[in-house]
């Protein structure tokens, strides 16, 4: 996995002014290293002791921490309490947690392929040689960095509210809408759309991939007499799966990890009628609510293998529709 | 490219007419909050529109002393997290990524594999055993939980970044070096962290915009409204003033966008160079 990883970021590298080739050291060194015995053993591990500290201290303890806990029932107050698989047990009929199972499962299978598409349509736009490339591109751009901050949720809010931004403009056309953010219906869809909203990060990623097609390409078709759509699907596409796997990958891991928006815009309840609980404010509310932290380090581990399953998934199937060259 | 050559004039305009459409679309919620924060709060429900009839910025003034504490109380304490998880991030993602890049020991492919696989883990996996860890070690309020881990290089994506970066220089300046005798840790800080500036400037500025932004660690580690960063400070403001100060709400929340806007601004290069070179947001 980390190798793919590797090549990914390596294929999407701009050219100047840091360019960032394959990442295999040359083989002579290697051998060097390995015929005088590893002479920077102590130099590197002094490098890394800053890591090998946080990793030790904020990563991989709090892992096992947490497989522990899950097994038990803990508040904090009292020393845990060992329960066995009965926190795994509660999840199975906790009506709560398969519901926000549900909500997380539409929110990213719905908003992560509108982003991607939006991201992908507007990167073709701007690729061939637009003038103000990059003004568009910043445009486009800065919703994403935005997105995030509790000022842009509680913009949302308003705009989606009853007498909004959006019913606003509805009431010109004669239309009177309801409280999106407030109508069970609707209250996931805002979210869905705001995360719509940030396609300009993975659209900058595309535009990165597009550049790196060579021209040679394409003059061949253009002579062969291929027309845009061939030329989109014979070769655009083709060329671009990498990079659309790799966006797939990260912004579903990014998506199952919201949290900010639903928990802002829904006043930190997931309402309305647990229409916009996604999972991480589940979590949060047994653990920092409650704190049930036993309950919520099951939860945690759940949503750990869930995630861990889905990228899986998402590597086997790459075999069947990612083209990595010849 | 051949298209843009054979595409007509007509054809070239349409495709900037759709390309700035979608950008006023995308923009317009944005204009508006604006402008709003600038009109009196019975307005913003009546007038969609971004130009303000007149400019009235009582709400900056009202809205900067509704809290419990003045709204700067809460941008300082923003700032000062802000601040030591850049300063932490560069010491200790440069050093964790030059080993990874530069040097040769045994376990580095292994651990390279470990940093990789935890730019994967969700935050929300850690989240209650750091918890309870910095509950044993009496750091729930206090900045500890959130700036102490950046020292530690617990951020890998900017080790990521850094790496790639590295791994791009030329080599030939270190080995040169060597030959003249200087040690990791001077070619570290005097040759290559010299010519990293491009990919340290990328990791700032993304470091203090991710830290400004965040929400979900401040609103856990940070209770005492004393210690409230601008974020949680927003949200309480939102539950408790609820709906009847949008005006005032508003003005704030531009107050708090604004430095995210000037890195914007200022360090934009920076910013889309980064995501291209490593993917990530």
């Amino acid at each position: 996995m980390s190798k793919r990883l590797d090549t990914a970021g390596a294929t999407v590298a701009p050219p100047p002014p840091g360019p960032v080739p394959p990442t295999e050291d040359p083989p002579r060194r290697r051998l060097l290293a390995r015929r005088g015995g590893p002479p920077q053993d102590r130099i590197g591990y002094l490098f890394l002791t800053p890591w090998f500290i946080g990793m030790a201290a904020f990563t991989i303890g709090p892992i096992l921490r947490s497989l522990y806990l899950s097994f038990t029932e803990y508040t904090l107050l009292k020393p845990p309490e060992w329960l066995g698989l009965d926190n795994y047990r509660e999840m199975l009929d906790d009506p709560r947690l398969h519901k926000s199972l549900l909500v997380t499962f539409l929110y990213v299978f719905v908003s992560v392929p509108i982003q991607l598409v939006l991201a992908l349509g507007l990167a073709l736009l701007l690729n061939r040689g637009v003038r103000g490339l990059a003004f568009y591109r910043s445009v486009y751009y800065l919703p994403s960095l935005l997105a995030g901050s509790v000022s842009i949720a509680i913009l949302w809010r308003q705009i989606f509210g009853q007498e909004g931004l959006v019913n606003q403009l509805l009431a010109f056309f004669g239309v009177e809408g309801v409280s999106w953010v407030a109508h069970p219906d609707f209250a996931l869809g805002t979210l869905v759309l705001l995360n719509a909203w940030t396609f300009g990060a993975p659209m900058v990623i595309f535009l990165a991939g597009l550049r790196q097609i060579p021209v040679s390409y394409y003059e061949a078709a253009q002579v062969d007499g291929a027309g845009t759509v061939r030329r989109f699907f014979h070769i655009t596409l083709p060329m671009l799966t990498p990079i659309i796997f790799f966006n797939v990958v990260l912004q579903m891991i990014g998506a199952f990890q919201s949290f900010t928006q639903a928990f802002v815009i829904s006043g930190g309840r997931g309402g309305p009628s647990d229409a916009t609980l996604l999972y991480t404010l589940y979590l949060y509310e047994r653990g920092f609510g409650s704190f049930d932290m036993g309950y919520a380090s099951a939860m945690a581990w759940i949503l750990l293998a869930l995630i861990a399953a889905l990228t899986g998934l998402n590597f086997l199937f790459a075999k069947r529709w990612v083209f990595y060259g010849n | 490219m051949a298209t843009e050559i054979r595409g007509g004039r007509s054809r070239r305009l349409s495709k900037h007419a759709l390309l700035i459409v979608c950008g006023v679309v995308m923009l317009y919620p944005l204009l508006w909050m604006v402008s709003s924060s600038a009109k009196p709060t019975e307005t913003i429900f009546r007038d969609p529109s971004i130009w303000p009839t007149e400019l009235d910025l009582s709400n900056y003034v009202d809205g900067w002393t509704a809290l419990e504490y003045p709204f700067h109380h809460y941008l300082i304490n923003s700032a000062v997290i802000a601040i030591l998880a850049v300063a932490g991030n560069l010491i200790s993602c440069s050093l964790a990524a030059y080993a990874f890049a530069r040097l040769e020991f045994r376990g580095r492919k292994i651990f390279f594999a470990m940093m990789l696989a935890t730019l994967m883990l969700p935050v929300h996996v850690l989240i209650v055993p750091q918890y309870v860890l910095f509950a044993q070690l009496d750091w729930i309020n206090t900045n500890l939980p959130l700036v102490v881990p950046k020292f530690l290089a617990h951020d890998a994506f900017f080790i990521f970044l850094m790496v790639q970066f590295i791994r791009g220089l030329p080599k030939e300046l270190d080995e040169a070096a060597r030959i003249d005798g200087c040690g990791h840790i001077r070619i570290y800080w005097r040759i290559v962290m010299p010519l990293s500036i491009p990919a340290l400037a990328t990791s700032a500025v993304f470091t203090f915009i991710w830290t400004w932004n965040d929400f979900f660690s401040q609103l856990i580690f940070l209770t005492d409204p004393e210690l409230w960063t601008m974020p949680v400070a927003l949200r309480s403001f939102m539950d408790g003033q609820g709906e009847t100060a949008w005006g005032q709400l508003f003005a704030m929340s531009i107050v708090g966008l604004a430095p995210i806007f000037g890195f914007f601004l200022a360090g934009q290069r920076y910013l889309t160079q980064g995501i291209a070179t490593t993917g990530f947001r």
